[in-house]
C-alpha cells in the first residue's frame, strides 16, 4: 500500500517538476554511502548531507565539530506492542538523548541504519535483530519546527488582534498595518474573485490560516538559525495535513448542487447506469485535488531546500575531492548561488502560499457555487 | 523513498496542531481583525458618502448664495438708478421751484415798486397840491391885499366851503 503511493509520488514528482536531478543524486549518493561507510566516515557523501538536511529528525542537530554534536534533544513517544521487549511498558516517552546520535540501544529501541527502516526508530528484539517499527508519534524536528512557527504566527496574530480592537474604527498600526495589507489582498484578491461576494466571509478565517501558516512556515525554514530553518512545508506528512484540511473544509462546507455534480451530474444517464462513470471520475477529481496541492507544496519547498544545500555542499566536495585550497575557491561561488537561491525561495514562498491559498479558495467556491 | 512517504507520528501532530491553529485563529486573531477591517471600511464608506453629500449641499448652497448676490446685485443696480432719477427729478424740480419763487419775488418786488411808486406819485401829488395850495395863497394873498372883488369872491367861496 505505501509503495503504491511512494511510486506514484516519485513519478509525479519528477514527471511535472524539476526534480529528477535532485533524487537522481539521492540515488546515486545511496549507493555512494553504502561503499563509503563500509570502509571508512572521513570523506564528504554530499548525497547524504543533503538528504539528512532534508529529513525529519529524532533531534535536532545544530553542529559538530569532529566528534562532538551539538544538538537539541527531543522528546521520543513511543508505543510498543512488544512491551516484554521493552521492560514490560508499552509506551514510552524519553528523550532523544538517551540513543546518542544514534549510536546506542535504549529501552529496545534502536535507530535503525538499515535499508527498510533507515534513520526511523525500529523494535529489536533479544537477539538484536530488528523485528519491526513501533508506534512513533515522536515530537520530531518537523514538528518542532511546526510548533516554532505556531509560536511566532499567534505571538504575530495576536498583537495584530489586540491592536485591531485598541484601534477600532481608527487607522491601523503596528503588526496590524503590517499584515492588514496581506489581509485584504487575500481577500479581494483570492476570496472574492473564487468565492463570490455573497459566501467569501465565512471561508476568510481557514483561507487566511492556511495562508499564513504556510507562508510563515515556508520563510521561517530559510532562516539557517535554531530555532528556524526546520525543513517543515517540505515534509510531505504536513503538507499532506494542509491539504486534508482544505478537503475537508470544501466537502464539509459542499452545498447540495456540489453533491449533485458528483454522484448525479447531468450526462447521458448510460455513463451513470450501470457503471457510475461520471461520479467515479468525480469522485477522482475530488482526491487528486487536494493531493496536487500536497505535492506541489511539498516538492517547490523540498527542492529549494535542497539546491541551496547542494550549493553549499559543493564546497566541501571541492575540498575532499582537490585539497582544501578548492574548497575555499569555490566557496564564494557557492555562497553567491546560496544567497541567490534563498532569495529566489523566499519569492517561492509567497508564491506557493499564494498558490495554496488561491486554490483552496477556488475549491471552496466550486463546493458552494449555485446550480447554473 | 522516505522522502516522500508521510510519517504516521508527524501526520498526527500536525493534525492536532492544524486543528488548534485553525481554531484559536478563528477565535481570536481573525474575528478582532476582520471586524475591524469590516468596520473601518464601512465607516470610510458612510464619511466618504456623507463628504458626498456635504459637497453637494454645499454646491446647492453656493448655487443659492450666487442668485442671492446676483439678486442683490440686480436690485443694488436698480436702487441706484431710481436714486439717479430722483436726483435728477429733485433737482430739476428744485430748479423750477427756485425760478418759480425767483420769479415771484421779482413780481413781488415789482409790485412792491409800483406800490412804493403809487405812494411816492399820491405824495408827491399831495405835496404838490399843498405846495401849489401855499403858492396859490401867497399869490393870492398878494392879489387880495390890494383888490375888493377878489376878497369878496373868496369870501363867498370860503363861506361856501363851510357850508359844506
Amino acid at each position: 500500500m505505501p509503495t503504491l503511493i511512494q511510486s506514484l509520488l516519485i513519478t509525479l514528482i519528477s514527471a511535472v517538476f524539476w526534480f529528477s536531478p535532485a533524487t537522481a543524486q539521492e540515488q546515486q549518493t545511496h549507493e555512494n554511502s553504502n561503499t563509503a561507510e563500509a570502509h571508512s566516515e572521513e570523506g564528504f557523501d554530499a548525497g547524504e548531507f543533503v538528504i539528512e538536511h532534508v529529513l525529519d529528525a529524532y533531534e535536532w542537530h545544530i553542529a559538530s565539530f569532529g566528534d562532538t554534536h551539538i544538538s537539541v534533544p527531543l522528546p521520543i513517544i513511543l508505543y510498543s506492542n512488544h512491551p516484554e521487549l521493552h521492560e514490560g511498558k508499552k509506551l514510552h516517552v524519553f528523550m532523544s538523548t538517551k540513543f546518542h546520535h544514534g549510536h546506542d540501544d535504549y529501552r529496545g529501541f534502536r535507530i535503525s541504519q538499515s535499508e527498510d527502516f533507515k534513520g526511523k526508530i525500529v523494535e529489536v528484539d533479544s537477539q538484536g535483530y530488528e523485528i519491526g517499527r513501533p508506534l512513533d508519534i515522536s515530537i520530531t524536528k518537523t514538528v518542532t519546527g511546526a510548533i516554532v512557527s505556531v509560536i511566532v504566527l499567534f505571538w504575530l496574530l495576536f498583537s495584530a488582534a489586540s491592536n485591531a480592537k485598541k484601534n477600532r474604527g481608527r487607522a491601523p498600526s503596528g503588526v496590524q498595518n503590517l499584515l492588514e495589507p496581506v489581509i485584504v489582498f487575500i481577500r479581494d484578491e483570492v476570496a472574492k474573485p473564487s468565492i463570490g461576494e455573497k459566501k467569501y466571509r465565512k471561508f476568510m478565517p481557514p483561507l487566511l490560516t492556511l495562508f499564513f501558516f504556510i507562508l510563515l512556515n515556508n520563510l521561517l525554514g530559510l532562516i539557517p538559525i535554531f530555532p528556524f530553518g526546520a525543513n517543515v512545508t517540505g515534509n510531505i506528512a504536513v503538507t499532506m495535513v494542509l491539504a486534508l484540511f482544505t478537503f475537508f473544509v470544501t466537502n464539509i462546507r459542499g452545498n447540495k448542487h456540489y453533491w449533485k455534480e458528483i454522484f448525479n451530474p447531468d450526462v447521458p444517464m448510460w455513463l451513470k447506469i450501470p457503471i457510475p462513470l461520471m461520479p467515479l471520475l468525480e469522485i477522482t477529481g475530488m482526491i487528486t485535488k487536494p493531493f496536487v496541492l500536497m505535492v506541489r507544496l511539498f516538492a517547490n519547498m523540498l527542492a529549494g531546500h535542497m539546491i541551496v544545500t547542494v550549493f553549499l555542499s559543493l564546497i566541501f566536495i571541492f575540498g575532499s575531492l582537490m585539497g582544501p585550497a578548492a574548497g575555499y575557491g569555490v566557496s564564494p561561488v557557492s555562497i553567491i548561488f546560496g544567497v541567490f537561491m534563498i532569495l529566489l525561495d523566499v519569492l517561492v514562498s509567497f508564491i506557493q502560499a499564494y498558490v495554496f491559498t488561491l486554490l483552496s479558495a477556488i475549491y471552496f467556491g466550486m463546493a458552494t457555487a449555485d446550480s447554473h | 523513498m522516505e522522502l516522500v512517504t508521510p510519517n504516521l507520528g508527524t501526520i498526527f501532530w500536525m493534525v492536532i496542531i492544524i486543528s488548534i491553529v485553525a481554531f484559536v485563529l478563528k477565535k481570536f486573531a481573525w474575528k478582532p481583525i476582520l471586524n475591524a477591517l469590516y468596520e473601518r471600511e464601512e465607516s470610510i464608506e458612510t464619511a466618504l458618502n456623507a463628504a458626498q453629500e456635504a459637497r453637494q449641499e454645499m454646491d446647492k448652497l453656493k448655487a443659492g448664495n450666487e442668485e442671492l448676490l446676483a439678486e442683490a446685485r440686480k436690485e443694488k443696480e436698480s436702487i441706484l438708478r431710481e436714486a439717479m432719477n430722483l436726483k435728477e427729478s429733485v433737482i430739476a424740480e428744485a430748479k423750477e421751484k427756485a425760478s418759480a419763487e425767483t420769479q415771484r419775488s421779482i413780481e413781488h418786488a415789482r409790485q412792491q415798486i409800483q406800490n412804493e411808486r403809487a405812494k411816492a406819485v399820491n405824495e408827491m401829488k399831495k405835496q404838490m397840491a399843498q405846495l401849489s395850495l401855499m403858492i396859490a395863497e401867497k399869490v393870492i394873498r398878494k392879489e387880495m391885499a390890494d383888490d375888493k372883488n377878489q376878497q369878496e369872491m373868496v369870501k363867498r367861496i370860503v363861506d361856501e366851503i363851510e357850508l359844506n
